[in-house]
């Protein structure tokens, strides 16, 4: 669905472990893909990159902007520019939820909080140390003890499970400490319900002293995790908002940025004014 | 001044003073790497630097056969761990002070056979050197020397069998008058290892010499308050580190030399940067020689580090010592109240450090303040979230950085020093409007 002729603008993010694409036209998403980084990063991002295009029947040069982000932001050759991750998300979450004052970004690898003024610039923000606690990673290797595959969590647990406290932020700790709670013959889904606490959990007490103002929305690929959106509402103690599909608002956040480039300011309605309300 | 050695001189004085070639030619490889990394990108750094770069590079061969001859000529010298220990007065006594704070993560890991993993990189860089046959000042300083900062430090020296001078915890009288009278027991004991009485003639001179090395590294810093810096943070951060190995007077000769080409610079107007960028404070814990990696994130990221509040900054060459006492007494006294004045977290309260702080923002004009704290450092972290909370009711931006020195985080702690400029920059293009 090529409209017209007005400008095609492009945001990249290259993640620890997915890449997203998203092409964006007159204000809405023409089209956005996620794939694996895999081992090569910065190719396997130009192979993304030309198939969102093909995906529209697009080539490179109908495109007036790229935009870069993500830990392979610099490594993207096309890019006319990167941009950090932080701005990006920023930019993205404020496009679909103007109300948004906290963006909580759980992604594979890393996870952050951002804060927001009223006019959804970024004034402050937090990322996690290097290390696993409270990030995908601590589901996936968590899980995996458990022998539950990430893409499967949402089919295990419901709301009205029960819930055993996992109390070790180390993801290395948590595996023996689950195995422990499997062998006093704890059910397996009130262990995932703990998993996911601990991870909502720490992802609050990176806030530190900032308070968590409301909107709170939601992004990454862990926000997917329906277990996970409402042991997050629990901890903080709000509600959380969660875009449509929560890990393109960097791609998306690059590509309106590429956007405000090569055109007056930007307010984007059409690309969804939703997502759900958990 | 003794000859340049060769390649295989070096290797032969290694393996003279007992040490693993293997290890030491990996712990070598690593430290060209990063700096290469780190300093080797700037294209517009003063041709000066190449002297300092040079330090570096000599700090584990040149430096180590200077000692060595001067060890072989009957000098004495003392190992340090810290900038409280008075050079002033190791000097008077003839007593070379080497200060031996490691900064490589390559030796982190060495430090296992001793020391547990989880406290300060700091500590365990320079231990994981010595127990990895990698340091070559081991044998060197066959008087080390601690004191009781913080208590890695502390319970290190205690567990290797180091002596150390007790540096109180509190600034106040009677905690005065045990530094003055542990001051007083270390002239002693440099008077005991070199055999040399501290008079008020060498005593006199020993402070005009450091206050002259200090007053290098001040010069040197003033050049980065202006608004082309002629020097980046990265290489003033080199200068400062090679300024702890350095023989006194070549660094001395070295440091005029770049003052006059920054001098020179500064007139054209001439920046170390490329463009213009954030102006930032760095604030928090040392950074030893091998150890840029936050520099680097910074100056590769936007930011110019425009003045280091830390122990290889300011905090080193901040307070200068009386020239015109008379007796020993005096100067020794004067040396004990300077080096009183250090205000490290290991004080509580430590309050001057903020106004410290506040007082460096100002005068170098600097926009926001990176806080690096090495992980495990309990004083500097817990003292980050007072000294943020300052910052941020006086409007200051600020990042805080915990790390150690190992390199698989220097990507994503860039991210963060990407971010907090896009943040300043817009902050900065509001208030235009
Ligand atoms: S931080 Fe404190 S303990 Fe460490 S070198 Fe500086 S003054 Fe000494
Ligand atoms: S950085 Fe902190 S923990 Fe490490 S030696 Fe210095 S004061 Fe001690």
């Amino acid at each position: 669905m090529r409209k017209g002729n007005s400008t095609v603008t492009c945001g990249v993010d290259i993640g620890a472990r997915s890449i997203e694409v998203v092409l964006l036209q007159n204000q809405e998403i023409l089209s956005s893909l996620i794939e694996d980084t895999g081992t090569a990063p910065s190719e396997n991002g130009e192979t993304a990159f030309r198939n969102a295009l093909e995906a529209v029947n697009l080539n490179p040069s109908d495109v007036s902007s790229i935009v870069s982000t993500g830990y392979g932001r610099n490594y993207f050759k096309p890019a006319h520019r990167s941009v950090s991750e932080i701005l990006c998300h920023a930019r993205g979450v404020s496009a679909i939820f103007p109300t948004a004052r906290t963006v909580v970004d759980i992604g594979g690898q890393d996870s952050k909080l951002i804060e927001l003024d009223e006019n959804g610039r970024p004034i402050d923000f937090v990322m996690n140390d290097r290390c696993a606690a409270g990030t995908g990673k601590f589901i996936e290797m968590t899980g995996s003890v458990l022998g539950i595959p990430v893409l499967e969590m949402n089919d295990i647990i419901s709301p009205e499970d029960g819930r055993v406290d996992i109390s070790s932020m180390c993801a290395v700790f948590a595996e023996s400490e689950i195995v422990g709670l499997l062998h006093r013959g704890c059910e397996v889904s009130a262990i995932l319900n703990g998993i996911f606490h601990a991870v909502a959990k720490r992802t609050v007490s990176m806030a530190g002293r900032t308070q968590i103002v409301r909107d709170i929305v939601f992004t990454g690929g862990v926000a997917k995790i329906a277990g996970v959106r409402s042991a997050f509402a629990k901890e903080a103690g709000f509600q959380v908002l969660v875009p449509p599909e929560p890990q393109i608002t960097g791609a998306l956040g690059a590509a309106i940025i590429a956007a405000e480039r090569c055109e007056p300011a930007l307010s984007i309605n059409s690309i969804g004014n939703g997502g759900k309300l958990d | 001044m003794i000859k340049r050695l060769t390649q295989s001189e070096l290797r032969e004085m290694w393996t003279g003073l007992g040490m693993n070639l293997e290890l030491h030619d990996q712990l070598l490889e690593s430290n060209n790497r990063i700096f290469k990394k780190t300093h080797l990108w700037q294209k517009k750094r003063p041709a000066a630097m190449a002297l300092f770069d040079r330090a570096l590079h000599d700090s584990h061969g040149q430096r180590v056969a200077e000692i060595l001859d001067y060890r072989n000529n009957g000098g004495k010298s003392v190992g340090t761990f810290c900038i409280y220990v008075p050079d002033e007065i190791a000097l008077a006594a003839s007593v070379l002070a080497i200060p031996l704070c490691g900064g490589s993560g390559w030796s982190v890991d060495y430090a296992d056979k001793m020391l547990p993993r989880d406290i300060c990189p700091l500590v365990r860089s320079t231990f994981g050197m010595a127990l990895s046959g990698t340091c070559p000042y081991k044998t060197l300083k066959e008087h080390p020397l601690g004191e009781t900062t913080c208590d890695a430090k502390k319970k290190t020296w205690d567990l290797f069998g180091i002596p150390s001078m007790e540096v109180p915890q509190k600034k106040n009288k009677e905690d005065k008058v045990l530094w003055i009278s542990e001051v007083k027991k270390f002239t002693g004991d440099m008077e005991k290892i070199s055999g040399v009485k501290v008079t008020a003639d060498n005593l006199r001179e020993s402070i005009k010499k450091c206050n002259q090395k200090r007053a290098v590294l001040q010069k040197i810093s003033e050049y980065r308050k202006l608004r082309k810096p002629p020097i980046s943070g990265l290489d003033a951060l080199l200068v400062s580190q090679v300024a702890l190995n350095m023989d006194i007077d070549n660094f001395i000769n070295a440091g005029n030399e770049l003052i006059a080409e920054l001098a020179t610079r500064a007139d054209k107007g001439i920046s170390a940067y490329d463009k213009d960028g954030v102006r930032v404070l760095f604030a928090g814990t040392p950074s030893p020689m091998g150890y840029a990696k936050v520099h680097w994130a910074a100056e590769t990221s936007g930011l110019q580090v425009v003045a280091d509040e830390s122990c290889t900054g300011i905090r080193y060459y901040r307070d200068q010592v009386p020239e015109d006492l008379d007796t020993v007494d005096e100067m020794v006294e004067a040396i004990a109240e300077r080096y009183f004045k250090i205000d490290c977290p290991c004080f509580s309260p430590n309050t001057e450090r903020f106004d410290n702080i506040s007082n460096v923002i100002e005068e170098f004009h600097a926009e926001a303040v990176i806080h690096n704290i090495l992980q495990f450092c309990h004083g500097f972290n817990v003292e980050a979230g007072a000294l943020d909370g300052m910052l941020k009711d006086n409007g200051i931006p600020s990042l805080k950085i915990v790390c150690d020195y190992s390199e698989e985080d220097g990507e994503q702690i860039k991210v963060r020093m990407e971010a907090f400029r896009e943040i300043i920059e817009s902050n900065r293009n509001q208030e235009a409007e």
